[in-house]
């Protein structure tokens, strides 16, 4: 049975620690969804999406209610609209008609993120992927619920380097036409490499096309928690350090477990993952950058971060696999930097820059996530940061992805506050040194050696 | 059988678990367990309780033990024991 100091530590968990459930991500197949017309295929997307998640939110609201677990995001999934509208869209506007539809049915349900306004084109683009493509600074511009993503590359498939080139066309048309927002488009629109089928969070989140029919994922977080945890074996062995984390990230695990099931349960729908990340936001304490700080550096980005970074990220996957037998996603720590309190502290007094983040992204769990950088960024020097992260994912079998936000009429040093869960950004330093001649080049990169694995 | 925990955590003063138990006597809910303790004049306890034969739903049994809370000026929280076990036991 269970005794006072166990439920007053999940108590203060989730009081004073900022314990919560991120996402409940309710993912949907709309391949049958589609049809030759437009209007025809964006009535279907509306009444499927409505039938299966018509009661998401009041749902995970319950689960809150009686588990005493904050829920803070409901988010719906859809199959990478690139392929459902392949055979009705024949222009940027049907695309965008559909993303209406999907914005128009996210409201109507309540729900926070509509993610998979997506194409995968790691190899090569249809006609559908490419009007999708040329689509999204519209589509982020016009609508607020939509999240757009774009997989350049995999490890077995090698980075398609013109949509490389794209997409840095596409950030900073995205940025603006959304400059009256401090260019706030491009922190719905993500590079990756390596997507993940089952992710839960956003902005990268699409229902893969191996996905059943409808799944339920669920994202937990607790950055909070480890820091806590952490700080009462201030100066202890690494063994301690890692025992600490790996019993922590257990507990916030398992608690994404059971909201999960009973989601799952209670919604009729097959429980898919659990993404076990350390997903910061804005709140103090509920930091990434701050566990590295609580495990010794003076700042996060000092020497030995990255190692830090690969200990915590390899602790949590650690922990987390005991938890729960399905554990996908993305999973790991995040490092986004306008989303977490003490990333932008060590970007301000200098401690952090990008080429220490992109270092860091080799043993996170994601990519460069939320970095702002100057407005006149040219879009080749957007391509090459795009380009490095997809190389890095490449080869080192990893997920990957940019999420970069050139902040129009900003410099270096300049701050623009988003609000909610999306933070402040500082805008960051970028090298000035040009890489045009590099993303001028057509074609793609190839796979690498060790993806021959047949 | 639908096991809750109710927390109370707040300045000690006299009645809080005869204030807490005659509100759940008035639900049909069942004490199974109870444990207390006062560190430096603040009072923690816990409860387990059956509410299978509670008569309403569980969103207005805590909105009305939320009334009891304010009242006696302490923290008071219900929750399905499910998400204690699922933390605290293999």
């Amino acid at each position: 049975m269970i005794n006072l100091s166990e439920a007053f530590e999940t108590q203060n968990m989730i009081q004073h620690e900022n314990l919560d459930v991120r996402t409940v991500t309710m993912g949907i197949s709309l391949l049958d969804c589609a049809d030759n017309d437009t209007e025809k295929t964006c009535k279907n997307i509306h009444d499927k999406i409505k039938r299966l998640a018509g009661n998401l939110r009041s749902t995970a609201e319950e689960i809150s209610s009686e588990f005493g677990i904050p829920i803070v995001n409901k988010r719906i999934s859809v199959t990478p609209i690139a392929i459902v509208g392949s055979s009705c869209c024949k222009s940027t506007k049907d695309y965008l008609k559909i993303a209406k539809t999907l914005d128009s049915t996210a409201k109507e349900l309540g729900i926070n993120f509509i993610g998979g306004f997506s194409a995968l084109v790691s190899k090569g683009m249809t006609k559908g992927d490419r009007l999708l493509i040329e689509s999204i600074p519209s589509v982020l511009s016009e609508t607020e619920n939509i999240c757009c993503s774009v997989n350049v590359g995999t490890t077995k498939q090698g980075i398609n380097m013109d949509a490389v080139r794209m997409m840095g066309q596409i950030v900073v048309r995205t940025a603006e036409m959304t400059k009256d927002t401090g260019s706030y488009g491009c922190a719905k629109l993500v590079s990756l490499c390596n997507a993940p089928d089952d992710n839960p969070f956003m902005a990268g989140a699409f229902h893969g096309v191996t996905e059943p029919d409808a799944v339920i994922n669920v994202g937990v977080s607790g950055p909070g928690v480890v820091k806590a945890a952490l700080e009462k074996v201030h100066g202890k062995s690494f063994q301690v350090l890692c025992d600490t984390i790996k019993k922590t990230a257990f507990k916030i695990t398992r608690v994404g477990q059971l909201v999960a099931q009973e989601a799952a349960k209670r919604l009729n729908v097959p429980f898919g993952i659990i993404d076990l990340s350390l997903a910061p936001t804005p709140a103090i304490g509920d930091s990434v950058a701050d566990i590295i700080h609580e495990m010794g550096m003076e700042q996060c980005g000092a020497p030995g971060t990255t190692a830090a970074l690969a200990l915590l990220n390899d602790q949590v996957k650690k922990g987390g696999i005991m938890a729960s037998s399905y554990v996908g996603g993305l999973s790991g720590a995040f490092i986004p930097v306008s989303e977490d309190q003490g990333m932008i502290n060590a970007v301000k007094a200098g401690a952090l820059t990008i080429e220490k983040l992109e270092a860091m992204t080799c043993v996170c769990s994601v990519g460069l996530d939320m970095v702002a950088v100057p407005g006149d960024t040219p879009a080749s020097t957007i391509s090459g940061i795009i380009a490095d992260e997809a190389a890095i994912g490449m080869i080192n079998q990893k997920t990957t992805a940019v999420r970069i936000i050139p902040v129009i009429g900003h410099d270096v040093g300049d701050e623009y506050e988003y609000g909610g869960l999306m933070g402040t950004a500082q805008v960051m330093k970028v090298n000035k040194f040009s890489c045009k001649e590099f993303i001028e080049r057509q074609g793609r990169i190839p796979a690498p050696i060790h993806s021959f694995k047949n | 059988m639908n096991r809750t925990i109710i927390t109370a955590v707040g300045k000690d003063t006299p009645g809080i678990i005869a204030r807490i138990s005659t509100f759940l006597d008035s639900k049909k809910v069942n004490i199974l367990d109870i444990s207390q303790t006062i560190v430096k004049g603040f009072f923690n306890m816990m409860m387990i309780v059956d509410a299978k034969n509670m008569d309403e739903n569980f969103d207005e049994f805590v909105s009305q033990m939320k009334d009891i809370s304010s009242e006696l000026g302490i923290d008071i929280r219900c929750q399905r024991e499910d998400i204690f076990d699922m933390m605290h036991r293999i």
